[in-house]
């Protein structure tokens, strides 16, 4: 069972899933070659040691105040607890020479994504090329007609991506999923790195670890590169739905970072087609939102009428071209699972080159031999709704009992155009502490990809972990943690 | 900045000075309680302090009699009371946490942590243990929060709008303190003699950090005029009438940047007043009355800046009921999709 997956640390692993004791972690297997620094040093630590600086990090991040409200019980009758999410200590590590094909890869994927955004409201050479089917297109809810014609700086609508990579087979990287609307989890990234610098700074005198800190730097200058050609120096600002979103501390810290305000909808108005927000000493002209709200919610005069989290009249503005929204309206139509599978395609068809990062393959049920294929291998298979998100209407197959495949089967027969098939990929896994000691878990990884004069990230992203044994959820609200993510220099 | 900011700054701020001052004046309280006294002198204290800080409605509505128990218990650590210390650390985090980025965060950190140790202090029963170490700390958080912005902020607007929220939380919370005995006189239908107020006005010295000020200041034995004239007209002292609202007046013409305003000409006017006012005078009229309008002025100015910075926001704000506690904006909740 241990050697099923591919393990981040180990050529070969006797890691047991329910996990073994820190003191008997040293025998377990052969370790890669850029774990080797590591593993000497966590051998040297006492358990002692790990379990103070485990506590200390966790007291450190509420301190800070990097939690999300939970459910339950706390000390104080009337008061929401607040958890925070598990950090683990033991980091992911990347090679140097991995690290830059999967860079390679990241850049030439984006680019491709930002070429089709463009084509589609514009001239839509993939549709006319027979490449995209135009009904995936314009019967798509994600496609925004308020955005046909439009003009955006630089041609960029993805300005920041989240791409999410899992590694599975013998290794190999797959693209899982493209996140190009309000990707989060940046400020993990870099309070985790700050947080093991600080909790073990000895590791890092004896590692060459690339550094990932001047991320707000290049996100400033990404945002900048945005900003209408007519402002010279560009107002900046970062909006956010408000304290109680659960991404509130990173829309806060994002701000905080690049000294730029953090507004809400009520903060500002929209004037004769330009954007200004409400001051102590009067209106000031915004240039450029870092806009942390999904599109439904920008404007209530052209998206839903009842929100109030937005700007009445900011789509015209945006539309006039009188102020920039990143990511801008309408990039939900690359991100989509109905038109991820195109993803190798756009890579050739715009820049007349290989895909150098794969996709999982992916069945698209609308085909009748895809469809057919589904059918016959659902109990192997995972079913996603191409529109869903968060993991409603999805079904795993080798997870499920053979009444809720019958059940699936029905609803995938009567509507087939809406779902999408996946092998069950087997995630790799890293070692983690868990409970019993430290065992294998599965993990993935959020590299974000910035899009301004060119393409640029910083050497490194999220790396979630799924703390419960077996479990191949990430996801922080699903007993999902993280850790920090290394790429050594060398 | 902001005008939303400067609210939350300027609310964030004036949570931390009141929880600071209730806790105070419960120390001052709880001191007189424990002297050897009857039990009906030291119910008027308690009742006193309640209806001093307008809270005696909320109070009866869930209590009978006065026990010092109980309105410890409901100063310090009801949630349902907006005034209690812990309403106030909770809601001068939450101030702070609407405007992390405009801060630093050490402010922020300092606040938050007050917020985290007051619950498990709290949770830990030090209220039951030790009162006065519980009273003691909330006054020590709030130095320290004062000190992080001292010592860390940049004078931008953000700071001069904390600031003014602090200085017109302590001057409205002062004169408080300093009504309490009057209450207490109200309230007890015999007025001969009141062996106990020597202990009463030690306390209330005690309770602005303001004994020693007064033996050197004095040098003499207390009397009421002169406790009542420290508290009000000594500008030196920064917990004063006259230093609180020379701070605002200055403040104020921070933020305004040279305007003439509505708050800068009241603001003048009250520190003119303060600056050359005599005890002698103030007593004359009475006190009591002299507080009163006070506390309505100040009330007054708090509401000039209010309209004329921190809520320059399109819709009309809600009605206020009571001009002392924030109004709270309502959030919508989003339910994002793909994150």
């Amino acid at each position: 069972m241990t050697q099923a997956f591919f393990n981040e640390m180990f050529e070969r692993s006797d890691l047991e899933a329910r996990g073994v004791p820190a003191a008997a972690f040293r025998g377990v297997g052969d370790p890669r070659t850029h774990y080797r620094d590591f593993l000497a040093w966590l051998s040297a630590q006492s358990e002692q040691q790990i379990e103070i600086k485990r506590a200390e990090a966790d007291l450190n991040f509420r301190r800070v105040g990097i939690t999300f409200a939970v459910y339950g019980t706390s000390d104080l009758p009337g008061i929401i607890p607040e958890r925070t999410i598990p950090f683990d200590v033991i980091p992911r590590i990347f090679p140097a020479d991995e690290w830059r094909a999967l860079e390679r890869g990241l850049r030439q994927r984006v680019n491709a994504l930002n070429r089709f955004i463009h084509d589609i409201y514009h001239e839509q050479d993939i549709i006319r090329a027979g490449i995209i089917p135009e009904a995936q297109i314009l019967g798509n809810a994600q496609y925004r007609p308020e955005m046909r014609g439009v003009d955006v700086a630089r041609d960029i609508y993805a300005h920041i991506a989240g791409i999410d990579i899992v590694r599975a087979g013998q290794g190999e990287f797959y693209v899982l999923e493209d996140n190009l609307r309000v990707p989060s989890g940046v400020s993990y990234m870099l309070e985790n790195r700050k947080m093991m610098m600080r909790l073990f700074p000895d590791l890092f005198a004896r590692n060459r670890v690339a550094p990932v800190a001047h991320y707000p730097d290049l996100l400033l200058d990404t945002l900048r590169a945005a900003a209408p050609a007519a402002a010279e120096n560009p107002t900046i600002v970062v909006m956010t739905p408000g304290m109680y979103n659960s991404a509130y501390f990173e829309h806060a810290f994002l701000a905080q970072q690049m000294g730029v305000e953090l507004v809400e909808g009520q903060d500002l108005f929209v004037d004769n087609d330009y954007l200004y927000m409400r001051t102590t000493q009067g209106p000031q002209r915004v240039d450029v939102i870092y806009r942390r709200v999904d599109d439904d919610f920008l404007d209530p005069l052209v998206f839903r009428p009842d929100s109030t989290l937005g700007v009445p009249g900011l789509i015209g503005a945006y539309r006039a071209g009188n102020v920039s929204l990143c990511n801008a309206v309408g990039t939900g139509i690359a991100d989509d699972k109905s038109i991820y599978p195109y993803v190798p395609d756009m890579v050739r068809f715009y820049l007349g080159e290989e895909p150098i990062l794969n996709n999982v393959p992916t069945w698209m049920c609308r085909k009748p031999d895809d469809l057919a294929y589904v059918l016959d291998h659902l109990p192997e298979l995972v079913v996603k709704e191409t529109h869903g998100a968060g993991g409603y209407g999805m079904l795993v197959g080798p997870a499920s009992s053979a009444a809720q495949i019958a059940e699936f089967r029905a609803v995938l027969e009567a509507h087939p155009e809406k779902y999408i098939a996946q092998p069950t990929l087997a995630l790799s896994t890293c070692p983690t502490y868990v409970e019993a000691g430290i065992a294998p878990r599965h993990i993935d990884l959020r590299p974000f990809v910035l899009s301004g004069t060119d393409v640029r990230m910083v050497p490194g992203g999220l790396t979630r972990v799924a703390l419960r044994e077996g479990s191949l959820v990430v996801n922080s609200s699903q007993g999902g943690g993280t850790k920090d993510t290394w790429v050594l220099e060398r | 900045m902001l005008s939303r900011t400067a609210d939350h700054l300027f609310w964030m701020a004036r949570y931390t000075e009141r929880a600071e001052n209730t806790a105070r004046m419960l120390d001052a309280n709880y001191q007189l309680s424990l002297l050897p006294q009857s039990d009906e002198y030291a119910e008027l204290g308690w009742r006193a302090m309640l209806s001093i800080s307008e809270l005696s409605g909320i109070y009866s509505a869930a209590h009978h009699g006065m026990k010092s128990r109980d309105v410890i218990d409901f100063m310090a650590r009801d949630l349902s009371n907006p005034s209690s210390i812990v309403s106030c650390l909770r809601a001068a985090r939450e101030n702070a946490r609407a405007v992390r980025s405009s801060t630093n965060s050490e402010l922020w950190e300092s606040l938050n942590t007050t917020w985290l140790d007051c619950q498990r202090m709290l949770a830990d029963g030090i209220l039951e243990r030790e009162p006065y170490t519980f009273f003691e700390w909330v006054k020590f958080r709030s130095h320290l929060s004062r000190g992080v912005q001292l010592g860390t902020l940049v004078k931008d607007d953000a700071f001069y709008f904390m600031r003014l929220g602090t200085f017109i939380e302590r001057a409205d919370n002062t004169a408080r303190i300093l009504d309490v005995k009057f209450e207490m006189m109200e309230q007890r239908a015999d007025t001969s003699a009141q062996p106990f107020d020597y202990h009463h006005w030690v306390a209330v010295l005690g309770s602005v950090s303001g004994f020693e000020v007064y033996r050197r200041v004095y040098r003499d034995v207390i009397t009421p005029e002169r406790v009542a004239g420290l508290l009000i007209l000594y500008r030196d002292w920064p917990r004063s009438l006259a230093a609180s609202i020379a701070e605002v007046e200055q403040l104020i013409g921070q933020v305004t940047k040279g305007r003439d305003t509505e708050a800068t000409r009241l603001a003048a006017q009250l520190s003119a007043e303060l600056k050359n006012g005599r005890i002698g005078d103030i007593l004359k009229g009475g006190l009591h009355a002299y507080l009163v309008d006070f506390l309505a002025r100040v009330n007054d100015l708090a509401g000039r800046v209010s309209r004329e910075f921190l809520l320059p926001i399109a819709q009309e704000p809600p009605a206020q009921t009571q001009s002392q506690t924030q109004t709270q904006s309502q959030g919508q909740t989003q339910s994002q999709g793909k994150e």
